[in-house]
């Protein structure tokens, strides 16, 4: 589904990225571990085309999509949650859905509102809420719906566990896992490994702009020393 | 009386109906794409024109008038379009500066066309047919198409609600006002978005110009004298918001007409008052709301000041050394020239000052250099003082006058501060145009000559180049003195200065006033080299020139300024003198500058330098 290969990003003449290659598969979740400042949200937004590759490969679905315009990339399926999940506070609910609102790809059902209140009961109530009023979680639920509103193949989350409490958490673990069943893939950063854990099927960790290790979840439960290595403050 | 005052009221909401048409489209326009639009007012200006060529060419009636009236709305949306696509598109991630700089050549360039088109002679347009009568109220006739502008206001403005509340297209344009970025990432074209955005802000510009034609003539006056209240108005109401700038433009609408009746002489000088004190209690408007994030990848860290290369000091010792050694051989015109030319490096080096190493943008510096050349001028005038008491005076009041306004401004950052210095050099302007007793009005201050030690020009220049040039370098030592550190720390990252002790805001009151000073000694030479003043001096033509010469040099190396000063005013010199259509070069000449130097001359010459001998200094 997204194969990245070799990318290289910089934020003027500092090196963020230095050749990050990765893969995720249809209907796989990958997460991309790391500490503070090794590169997460930059390589997640150099795929999205919000940060400018200076070098590497991005394919979407065996298609190009390295220097292209965020845009573009979204239409192309790939969904963006960024970090500080960015809701438009001075829309209602209802209306940063319909921003995120894109026809589904030919033969696919399209996300609707109802459907994503299915997923999310508890945004089901809030339609008529500013989004500047709802609190962290609603607004990190919100953010993820928003994406999904545009029916991406693939979506890219970041760091969604920030400032979360554990009930939220784990209502979102579970939200993941039933976007995975639907045959979603995901691409996320984290830092919280017990969240990480909770929903992916292989991890990735970057450390100073380089991929350092890649595996299973399950290995990577099971090397305490890498874990140590790249990922104990 | 009290009918005298529902008609002036009334014909006050009339006005404000227009103004409220530009000021709407002006706010749109600005909470999308965040560009301030000077050119909104040619906008107007031009529905104001081809709306009286349509209306004439087309059959008389109802159908041709009304026809000709939307007809030029549309055509100057369609106007407003194609500057969108060819200029504005490309720097829409340049500095604040640098965008109202592009906009203000599309000015002058319409200025020029318009009169190549329609000629300088005022244009009246015919009336509006089945709006020609009028009513009686309260036994006082009202015109009866008065009131019909009355409705337009309110009407466009549900009809703007309804289209920004109801619509998809609405619902996009809200969100990508508060995070353009974000709507991008979602899967909507912003290019498209802003380009429409464009359009419907030029229509309603064009519109609030058509309306105009059967109220008052048609003339080449109309655009900068809408564009300065459009820009109160939205900056009054709240930049991005429509409420907010319809109840400015009804405020200010009302203060003209009532002003008129209670205060009749300073007109003017009211409607910046009442800006600047909205301002200050405030700071974003009536409605307007703090923005929430900067733009992401605006601007950017400033680069460090470095050394200049060997190569530009010998350049920069050979000019010295020609501005002191050629000038005996000069004739007297090349004598003022050059006497000029000196003049302006002071004044653009104390924009820069401020600009450059201190972050802050100022629309309204030529106010300070107008003060320090009245200060002298009015001294010279009514106290018969020596021109050295009037030169000694006007870095004083000017520099007086930049800590009473740098007070208010320097709380500011981006496009309200720099809307606040333009409404404190518009109320200096309206001052010195308005209270004819004392400064002269139009007619200016005549006869301020030189004493008979200085009256030869060679002396005179010789006088001004040494001050000048003292005050540049005064100024360009302070840059590197504690003072300068603390000011570009505070620039670069205000939060962290004053984590480390620094007072960024008494740093940069300290930094505005001094620029103010600076300006104001270059002001007193000018009044003392022209031999009179006018209002002009302080005119906002005169703060652009300011803005041209930093910006023609380049805000981010020292000797931008004083290279930008020299050429822009040679530059301006020739085009005058030779090209008729002074003002279509000038702004083309600026268009390019922004399009395709934005990092000026010196900033140009010294990319390419180290291209070739790698960077200076390192």
């Amino acid at each position: 589904m997204l194969e990245v290969a070799e990318l290289h990003a910089h934020y003027g003449r500092a090196h963020i990225l230095a050749g990050v290659s990765l893969s995720v598969a249809a209907g796989e979740v990958v997460v991309l571990l790391g500490r503070n400042g090794a590169g997460k949200s930059t390589t997640l937004k150099a795929i999205m085309g919000l940060v400018r590759p200076s070098g590497g490969r991005v394919r979407l679905a065996g298609r190009d999509i390295a220097g292209r315009e965020p845009f573009e990339i979204a239409r192309l399926g790939l969904g963006y949650v960024p970090e500080e999940r960015r809701i438009f506070t001075g829309l209602t609910v209802m209306e940063n859905l319909e921003v995120g609102r894109r026809p589904p790809p030919p033969g696919r059902p399209a996300w609707t509102p109802e459907r994503v209140f299915a997923l999310f009961p508890s945004l089901a109530g809030l339609r008529d809420r500013p989004g500047g009023r709802m609190s962290g979680g609603e607004q990190q639920m919100l953010a993820i719906a928003r994406t999904l509103m545009g029916n991406p193949r693939l979506i890219l989350l970041d760091e969604p566990s920030e400032g979360l409490a554990p009930v939220v958490l784990e209502r979102l673990a579970q939200a993941i896992q039933e976007l995975k069943a639907e045959g979603l893939a995901i691409l996320l950063s984290e830092q919280n490994l017990h969240f990480a854990r909770l929903v992916s099927d292989r991890a990735s960790i970057i450390e100073k702009g380089r991929i350092r290790w890649a595996g299973g979840m399950a290995a990577l439960m099971e090397a305490p020393e890498i874990r140590r290595r790249y990922l104990a403050l | 009386m009290a009918e005298n005052l529902l008609l002036q009221a009334l014909s006050g909401l009339a006005s404000a109906s227009s103004l409220f048409l530009v000021a709407a489209g002006l706010t749109v326009i600005f909470g999308v794409t965040r560009i301030v639009n000077f050119a909104h007012g040619s906008l107007y200006m031009l529905g104001a024109y081809l709306a009286w060529t349509l209306v004439t060419a087309l059959p008389r009636g109802p159908l041709g008038f009304w026809g000709g009236v939307l007809g030029a709305a549309l055509l100057v949306g369609l106007i407003g379009v194609l500057v969108e696509v060819l200029l504005l598109r490309r720097i829409y991630r340049a500095p604040e500066l640098f965008q109202l700089l592009a906009t203000f050549g599309v000015v002058l360039i319409v200025q020029d066309l318009a009169l190549l088109v329609w000629g300088p002679q005022d244009l009246l347009g015919p009336r509006a047919p089945g709006l020609r009568g009028s009513v009686e109220i309260l036994g006082l006739r009202f015109p009866l198409y008065d009131l019909f502008l009355i409705a337009v206001g309110p009407a466009v403005l549900g009809l703007l609600l309804l289209l920004f509340h109801r619509t998809r297209w609405g619902t996009l344009v809200r969100a990508a006002t508060q995070d353009r970025e974000m709507v991008g990432a979602l899967g909507v074209n912003q290019r498209l978005l802003f380009t429409s955005v464009f359009f419907l802000g030029a229509c309603l510009a064009g519109l609030g110009g058509a309306l105009q034609l059967p109220r008052e003539s048609v003339n080449l006056h109309m655009d900068l004298a809408i564009i300065v209240e459009a820009f109160v108005v939205v900056v009054v109401g709240g930049l991005g918001s429509l409420v907010g700038a319809f109840l400015a433009a009804l405020l200010i609408g009302e203060l003209h007409a009532f002003g008129i009746l209670v205060f009749p002489r300073i007109t003017l000088v009211l409607v910046f008052l009442v800006m600047a004190v909205v301002l200050v209690l405030r700071p974003h408007g009536l409605l307007g709301r703090p923005p929430e994030a900067p733009p992401a990848g605006a601007g950017g860290a400033e680069p460090p000041l470095r050394p200049a290369p060997p190569a530009l000091r010998r350049l920069g010792a050979a000019a010295l050394a020609a501005a002191v050694l050629l000038p005996p051989f000069a004739d007297a015109y090349a004598l003022s020239v050059l006497t000029e030319m000196a003049i302006f490096v002071l004044f653009a080096a104390s924009l820069h000052f401020i600009m450059g190493p201190g972050g802050m943008a100022s629309f309204g510096h030529a106010a300070y250099f107008g003060l320090g050349a009245y200060a002298a001028a009015l001294l010279a005038k009514w106290a018969a003082a020596p021109m050295a008491a009037g030169l000694l005076l006007a870095p004083f009041a000017a520099g007086l006058f930049g800590l009473l306004f740098g007070w208010f401004c320097v709380r500011l950052s981006g496009v309200y501060a720099a809307m606040l210095t333009l409404a404190f050099a518009q109320i200096a302007w309206s001052v010195a145009f308005q209270w004819v007793e004392v400064t002269g009005g139009d007619n200016g201050i005549l006869g301020v000559w030189p004493d008979a030690w200085a009256a030869d020009p060679l002396a005179y220049y010789y006088l001004t180049l040494a001050f000048c040039l003292g005050a540049t370098l005064l100024l360009r030592r302070v840059l590197h003195a504690p003072f300068g550190y603390a000011l570009r720390a505070q620039r670069d990252s205000p939060l962290r200065a004053e984590a480390l002790g620094v007072d960024a805001f008494q740093v940069r009151w300290l930094a505005f006033s001094l620029a103010a000073l600076a300006a104001g000694i270059a002001g007193g030479f000018f009044a003392y080299a022209k031999g009179s003043v006018f209002p002009t001096a302080l005119s906002i033509p005169r703060s652009v020139d300011a803005l041209l010469m930093v910006l023609l040099g380049g805000v981010r190396t020292l000797s931008g300024p004083i290279v930008g000063a020299i050429a822009f005013t040679g530059l301006q010199e020739q085009l005058m003198r030779l090209v008729e259509l002074w003002r279509l070069a000038l702004g083309a000449v600026i268009v390019a500058l922004v399009l395709f130097f934005p990092q000026g001359l010196a900033g140009a010459a010294r990319a390419a330098y180290e291209r070739r001998h790698g960077p200076a200094g390192a």
